[in-house]
This record gives structure tokens, sequence and C-alpha cells, in this order.
């Protein structure tokens, strides 16, 4: 196992592996997030109180799910990258941060959509949607603190201990509408218990799984660019790009 | 120890350290992270009576009255109630028996509010379903 993993972490071996995985991981995006537009706009109903509305909910909750876990994947593999060094894992942290960013950014977004018609606000700075704006931000500083250093190895070290340190906020952001009073709602779905119909959780899931599927690929994408650009100088960078010539 | 169980050490150390100093802030903050007081909290003295606060709770049924703009309504949490009085457009999610968060202030026993928010809780149906728990419960 730990041969294999540092067989394929490998910059050389991961940029050949990686480009047979991609489509393997679009595919899949695409096949579910039709689906998912399907289930999310003909087949689940209108909800009772919010009416169509409640389809903002497809893309937003998806799109937090990945806020959170996109961080999740950074930090965890920014603590990887510092411990066993890796230099793969450093790469996989640093390519994560825009994407991650943009999912909050999304989630905010359509939250905010959402809020101006049924709570009657664009904004409150209730606990939820502070601590949203707070990982916003985190995913901003860390991508500022990897671009501030001209080594790439004082970036990866400074900037995977900024996201170790950040992750205290996930739980914050996850349990504040259960530890405070927020005029976000708490979450309808958890592992004893979904307060939705059928069809709007298959909608949800259909979505979340698709952003999966396109976070991967993503991830990959950007990676293979990072580590073209950080073995520049290697032998197998050279021969691919005389190959190609 | 080797070089990698000292680095191990220090994210561990860096985890332990960030907890810690969050905890203590989240002790620090306590309730001032609410975005509202509760009825009961408002009654026992916890809000800042004198100064505008938010006051959250579900509408009582059978309590609102409107005339023209100016509507007053009933909002409880099951223990206590303050009446509030608001003059301006509501929220669409805002009916009897539906969560509210309401800025404003107390003036004698009456809430003046300058803002009606509507919240939403986390449950999610179509209008079929919602009819039949309604049925079912009468």
């Amino acid at each position: 196992m730990w041969k294999w993993i540092q067989a394929f972490a490998s910059p050389q071996n991961f940029y050949q592996t990686s480009a047979k995985i991609i489509p393997w991981l679009m595919m899949p995006f695409i096949a579910l997030s039709l689906a998912g537009l399907y289930w999310g706009l003909v087949v689940s109903p209108a909800d009772y109180q919010q009416g169509d509305s409640v389809r903002i909910m497809y893309v937003h909750v998806p799109a937090a799910w990945m806020s959170l876990f996109v961080y999740m994947v950074m930090a965890i593999s920014g603590a990887i990258g510092l411990i066993w060094q890796i230099k793969l894992a450093h790469i996989v942290a640093k390519v994560s941060a825009p994407i991650g960013a943009l999912f909050t950014l999304l989630a905010l977004i359509t939250g905010s959509i959402w809020g101006k018609p049924m709570w009657g606000t664009w904004w409150v700075w209730d606990a939820r949607l502070t601590s949203e704006l707070i990982l916003l931000f985190l995913y901003l500083a860390y991508i500022s603190l990897n671009n501030a250093f001209d080594n790439p190895k004082t970036a990866s070290k400074a900037s995977a201990i900024l996201a170790i340190v950040g992750l205290v906020n996930i739980p914050i952001i996850y349990y504040s509408v259960e530890w405070w009073n927020s005029l976000h709602q708490g979450s309808s779905i958890s592992a004893t218990k979904i307060s939705m119909q059928i069809d709007m959780f298959i909608a949800l899931m259909l979505i979340s799984f698709a952003f999966k599927f396109l976070y991967g690929a993503l991830v990959l994408m950007r990676a293979r660019d990072e580590v073209l650009v950080r073995e520049q100088n290697s032998r197998w960078v050279k021969t691919l790009i005389e190959g190609k010539k | 120890m080797t070089k990698r169980q000292n680095r191990m050490v220090l994210v561990a150390t860096l985890i332990a350290g960030a907890i810690l100093a969050v905890t203590l802030l989240l002790q620090a903050l306590e309730s001032n992270a609410n975005y509202f007081y509760s009825p009961t909290a408002v009654a026992e003295g916890k809000a800042p009576i004198g100064k505008s606060f938010r006051l959250g709770g579900l509408v009582v049924a059978g309590s609102f009255k409107r005339k023209d703009l100016k509507s007053t309504f009933d909002v409880t949490d099951n223990k206590n109630k303050f009446t509030v009085e608001y003059t301006g457009i509501l929220p669409d999610l805002f009916r009897e028996g539906q969560g509210i968060v309401t800025t404003g202030s107390l003036v004698g026993n009456l809430f003046v509010a300058t803002e009606v928010l509507a919240k939403h809780d986390e449950n999610y149906m179509p209008p079929e379903v919602a009819d039949a728990l309604e049925e079912a419960k009468k």
C-alpha cells in the first residue's frame, strides 16, 4: 500500500495516470448533473411554503457541503504534505483552494437570492452566515499566502499551517445552527432523520454527487498543470514537450 | 523521535492550539453569538431592554391584526409572549404559526419593531403532504 501510494504520488506517474482518470470523473458528473436538473426542476414538487423557490436548495446545499468538504481535503492534504513531505499532497491542497472558494461563493450567493424573498433580507449576521463568510476569507487568505512566496516549498508549508488552523471553523459552521439561535434553519438531513420529501432528497443527492465528481476532475486537471510547472526542469517534462513538437 | 514524528507532533499541537483558542473565544462570546432573544429570555431580563434588540419566536395563531401597513401580532416561545407592532411590508413566509425574527425595542410591554424577518424551518414538503399533516392533527 505504502509503496503503491509513493509510486502514484511521483509527479511523472501522477501525470500519466490522472489523464486516464479524468474522463471517468467527467462522465458521471455530466450524467448526474443532467439527472439532478431533471429531478430538481421537473420531478420534485414545489414546497408547501416556499413554492418554487425551494429549488434553489438543490444548488445551495450541495455547494455549501462542497465548501466544507473541499476545505477539509485542503487541510488534510496540507497536513500530509507537512508530515510525510509528499509534493503531490501540497499540490492537491494548493489547486483545491480556488475551487473551494468558488463553491463557498456559490453557496453565499444562492443563499442570498433565496433569503431575500423568504426571510425578507439578503444578508444577516447570524452565526451560520457569518461563519460561512469567514470560510470564504480563509480560502482567500490561503490563496494569497500561497502566492506570497517565491519558493514553492516555503509557500506550501506556510499555507498548510494556515489551512490546518482554519480547520476549527468547519465544525463551527456545521453546528452553528444548533449551538446558537440563528435565522438560518437547522439541517434537514442528519444521520437519523431526513426532513424532506423523497424526490427533493433525490434531487439534492444527485447534484451533491455531481459536484463531488466535478471537484475530483477539476483537482486532477489543475494538479496536472501545477505538476508540469513545478517539474519543468526535470527530464521527463522536457522529453514530453520535445515529443509534442 | 524521528523527524517525521516531530512534524506529526507539530501538526497535532497546531490543531490542539487552534481548538483551545477558539473554545475560549466561544466561551467568552457565550450568548452574544445568538442572533435573537426568545420571549422567555426577554422576560427574564437577559435582553438589553432599553436598546434595540432582536426578538424571535412563533407568531401566535389568531393574534394577527392589520390596518393598512400597521400590523400587530403576538410572538411566543410557548412560555412567554410579547405583542409586536410593526409598520411596513411583511416577508412572503410571514404567517400565523410561523417562526419570525424581529428587530426593535420594548416600549412598556409592547415590542415596537423596525424590521420583521420570517424564519424557515428544516422541513420541506409538497403542499399535499402539508395538508395531510394538518388533517391528521385535527
